[in-house]
């Protein structure tokens, strides 16, 4: 809101004492939040590895980056997740444009299920693609089984919906108009959006490929099911080191070499974004899509576009189908009896049935959701103002990367560091069960920033000028400009971070009590067990988990308002 | 374009969804406190006992038992070693063999002898500081069907899976990434000497076992008797999985070779600084009682500590206890683990 005053009103020279009081009051909220929550404890957990006696341990920074195993993990993980990002980004990007600027029958079904892999355990996840790659599974003839393509395919499985999904609800919403206009001018459909259209979804596809690429980057066990050590990036390192071998030295170092990645990463995208991204052309609301077609009159790029998507929807179906289909299965014979073992305790392994534990989550989720968008969206409110003064704009860049810290930080390293850092009071929560849905909250506000942010940021200047000139109040600017565009990604973003929370497993195994287990804690423990019938549960309960997590993003997508006109 | 005031059935809606959250909220984070006497229970994160075991131990010392379960067993003692100055708990069990003596070196446990101790558990005692609960035996496991329909004798030791017969047929785990993993690595030190072992993997090598990193994977997707299309019909596991396999004719499709295993011990301890030290020696009590370790095999697939304590019917026909298992103490693996690891990734993996 410290865009030019217009000449109409009194002129100011500096931004107001007190709104700047304001704004630093709102931003007390999240950074509080997160220094007490995430920075605090992780500090402790690095600091017991690196200092010796009191000072800090150089020589053992320098000889753990000099170990050929570090600089390997290091090497695989920068190529498993530049390669993921990529692939991700490349399939997401014609799929999106057939999911959310193409109507057909069934869209908004196939939008949600993009977003399914999102939140089911990486566990069953690598359990599901080997049974696919393994010699005899249904792709076995590929020979991809235990390779770094299997690695990255599983990777692309989990990724790709939420880039479909970002980049997706900017594009929908996407004022048509200056594609239109190329078109009558004379450009072909392809044309118009590769030079029109693509150029202004740049800063979304660039906000959702940075969080492909963290989240790649620290994939832990998909790679460890999937590859197997031989592939081991740095989180599956860190954890090793930390719970096997309590060599928190190692692990505090590798660490470091995460958080490393997490600057360099949002540092190249904030470079390739540039200075100053053009505001989006936003449409109040949903543009019509027209209809997709492929037969007589379609265009080149419908087809190519959902050729491309139809390679997506495989990808993502093969593993969710193999999954369904062994649901069904006991002992070579077709089955409901996997879904009726659902109400019971298994084999004895688990202390709360499987529906108990699915309560559990979704109470956890509300819990982790709110919290996420709270923070999550203040944040963003906040990293979307333009400070004149130079110091506040650094300032905001600090703030921007710092956020994003979460992603890159291990679920083991944040786990251990609840363990040492909040047991004593005024924050002694180690038993307590507000630590989980902070701990997944943690992860999912980025995800909300990163949705939120590039709308804000895209919101045209002149919008605030036209209003403020009409004499509205920066709160009712906010509450009347910002709120309504800001609305659809809200929704967006409390859909991702209910799924996030979920899903979430690492840190939350840290923190979980046994008397309260969430849905992947149980599948979890369901595979590890060698009861009769307890891998057919596991099975069963994660599509149970699928099923849930569909619906809950369905319905965020439902709760979006709708302004403007009917979507077709 | 033009804008438009924020609508009123948004508002409605987000402060219905605001609303439900803080109720939902509320919900899951009101713990309640015990009243009376009490202990915490620091546990892996695959404990299980019956509830009416469970308060057979309320009932009879007027102390209830909280549970924490945060991790598997390593995660788990390096957890204690970590808050030694803000102690998780008051008792804990689960720490396993491989992962004891560390807790012992980093001084998280308090004496105790438990007037209960069985004469069986003597020979795993690691000082006064720890105390047996259950025993498990790593094996490997075949599958007897795969064997039956090929008319090919399964094999039985250690040397027999470095046969031309078995190429290719066994699959089995990380030592790195699994304690199960860890518990063969054992058994062919155990079995093969400081000297013999790298060469006897060299062999399992050249014969295509199959490594993965953890036991699930392993078992259901690559062993023939679990997964949908597994094709490997040799597999480690424990001694306890067959009775898991028993099919509708009464016998179990699998089996365990009783010449391959390793033994591992689960221990409680008193945690150093617990601030119901008695209560906790109480519960260690309890857990060797009859009755608690009655209900190992079932609820934990664990052999009972105490070998009078009969073990269920299923087991004592498909799982029997193996009779003379490789073993080695806590302070021998504690010494050997990380080189050996090291040594093994470097002749396996790299």
């Amino acid at each position: 809101m410290s865009d030019p005053t217009p000449a109409a009103m009194p002129r100011r020279s500096r931004t107001s004492p007190l709104r700047v009081a304001v704004w630093l009051l709102v931003l007390a909220v999240p950074v509080v939040f997160l220094v007490v929550f995430f920075a605090y404890p992780v500090l402790t957990i690095v600091g017991r590895g690196l200092f010796e006696g009191g000072s800090l341990d150089f020589g053992a920074i320098g000889e753990v980056l000099s170990r050929p195993r570090t600089l390997r993990v290091i090497g695989n993980t920068l190529v498993q997740a530049t390669v993921g990002t990529g692939v991700s980004v490349a399939l997401s990007i014609p799929t999106a444009f057939v999911l959310y600027r193409r109507s057909f029958p069934g869209r908004k079904f196939l939008r949600s299920l993009l977003l399914v892999p999102f939140v089911l355990p990486a566990v069953v996840v690598g359990v599901a693609f080997r049974a696919l790659l393994a010699p005899h599974g249904p792709l076995g003839f590929l020979g991809w089984d235990r390779t770094l393509m299997a690695i990255l395919l599983a990777l692309v499985f989990f990724n790709v919906g939420l880039v479909v999904r970002m980049v997706g609800t900017v594009w929908e919403s996407l004022d048509p108009r200056a594609e239109q206009a190329a078109q009558t001018l004379g450009a072909s459909p392809l044309r118009a959006a590769l030079t029109v259209t693509l150029p202004a979804l740049f800063p979304v596809i660039g906000s959702a490929a940075v969080v492909v690429f963290l989240f790649c980057a620290t994939a832990f066990g998909v790679v460890l099911v999937i590859g197997g050590s031989q592939f081991a990036t740095i989180e599956v390192e860190i954890w090793l080191q930390t719970t096997q071998f309590l060599d928190l030295k190692t692990a505090a170092v590798l660490s470091i070499v995460q958080f490393g990645v997490v600057i360099l990463v949002f540092w190249l995208s904030s470079l390739m974004r540039g200075r100053q991204s053009p505001p989006l052309a936003l449409a109040d609301g949903t543009v019509p899509a027209p209809r997709l077609r492929l037969g007589k009159g379609g265009s080149a790029l419908d087809r190519v576009c959902t050729g491309i998507a139809l390679l997506t929807g495989t990808l993502i179906l093969l593993p969710l189908a193999t999954m369904l289909i062994r649901s069904f299965r006991k002992d070579g014979a077709w089955t409901l009896g996997n879904y009726v073992a659902l109400g019971t305790r298994g084999s004895q392994a688990l202390t709360v049935n499987v529906w108990d534990a699915a309560i559990n989550s979704l109470r956890i989720a509300v819990d982790a959701t709110a919290i996420a968008v709270v923070v999550g969206v203040t944040l963003a409110l906040v990293l979307s103002r333009r400070p004149r003064n130079s110091g506040a704009r650094r300032a905001m860049g600090l703030l921007g990367a710092f956020v994003m810290m979460p992603l890159g930080v291990s679920a083991v390293t944040v786990g251990f560091g609840f363990l040492i850092s909040l047991d004593r009071p005024p924050l002694d929560l180690r038993s307590s069960l507000i630590l989980i849905p902070i701990a997944q909250a943690l992860v999912a506000t980025p995800l909300v920033v990163r949705s939120v942010l590039p709308i804000l940021n895209g919101i045209n200047p002149r919008l605030h000028q036209a209003a403020a000139t009409l004499g509205a109040s920066p709160t009712r600017i906010l509450l009347t400009v910002d709120g309504p565009l800001m609305l659809r990604s809200v929704g967006l973003a409390a859909g991702l971070s209910f799924a996030i929370s979920l899903g979430e497993f690492g840190a939350t195994s840290f923190l979980v009590r046994p008397d309260r287990p969430t849905l992947p804690i149980v599948i979890y423990r369901l595979l590890g067990r060698p009861g009769d019938g307890n891998y057919e549960m596991a099975v069963a309960a994660s599509v149970i988990l699928a099923i849930v997590a569909g619906t809950v993003m369905t319905l965020a997508e439902r709760l979006q308002p709708s302004t403007s006109g009917p979507t077709r | 374009m033009e804008y438009r005031p924020l609508k009123r059935p948004a508002v409605s809606t987000f402060a219905a969804v605001a609303t439900i959250g803080l109720m939902a909220g509320c919900s899951v984070v009101g713990g309640e406190k015990p009243s009376g006497e009490s202990i915490t229970l620091v546990t892996h994160d695959s404990f299980a006992m019956s509830e009416e075991v469970m308060q057979a131990f309320t009932d009879e010392t007027g102390i209830s038992v909280t549970q924490v379960a945060p991790g598997d067993g390593g995660a788990l003692v390096n957890q204690l070693v970590l808050t030694k100055d803000s102690p998780l708990g008051d008792v804990v069990y689960g720490v396993s063999d491989s992962f004891a003596s560390r807790g012992v070196d980093e001084g998280v446990f308090a004496p105790y002898t438990s007037p209960n101790l069985p004469a069986s558990a003597e020979p795993y005692l690691v000082g006064d500081l720890l105390t047996p609960i259950d025993a498990s035996d790593v094996c490997m496991n075949v599958d007897l069907d795969w064997f039956a329909d090929r008319g090919i004798t399964p094999p039985e030791t250690l040397e027999d899976l470095t046969k031309p017969e078995y190429a290719n047929q066994t699959v089995l785990m990380n030592p790195a990434t699994s304690s199960v993993g860890l518990s063969f690595l054992v058994t062919t030190i155990a079995a093969f000497g400081d000297e013999g072992w790298p060469d006897y993997w060299q062999r399992l090598r050249e014969n295509g076992v199959s490594v993965v990193d953890g036991w699930s994977d392993a078992y259901y997707v690559d062993f023939t008797a679990a997964g949908e299309g597994g094709e490997r019909p040799i597999v480690l596991s424990y001694s306890s999985s067959p009775p898991y396999t028993i099919a509708d004719d009464g016998k179990a499709s699998t089996a365990a070779l009783l010449e391959t295993c390793s033994r591992q011990i689960e221990y409680a301890g008193v945690i150093k600084g617990a601030t119901n030290p008695e209560g906790a020696q109480k519960f260690i009590d309890f857990m060797l009682s009859e009755r608690f370790q009655a209900q190992l095999p079932e609820q934990m697939f664990v052999y009972p500590i105490n070998t009078e304590v009969a073990l269920p019917e299923d087991w004592e026909k498909f799982a029997p206890r193996p009779t003379d298992p490789f073993y080695l103490s806590p302070e021998q693996i504690d010494s050997g683990r990380t080189e050996w690891i090291e040594q093994w990734t470097s002749l396996m993996i790299d």
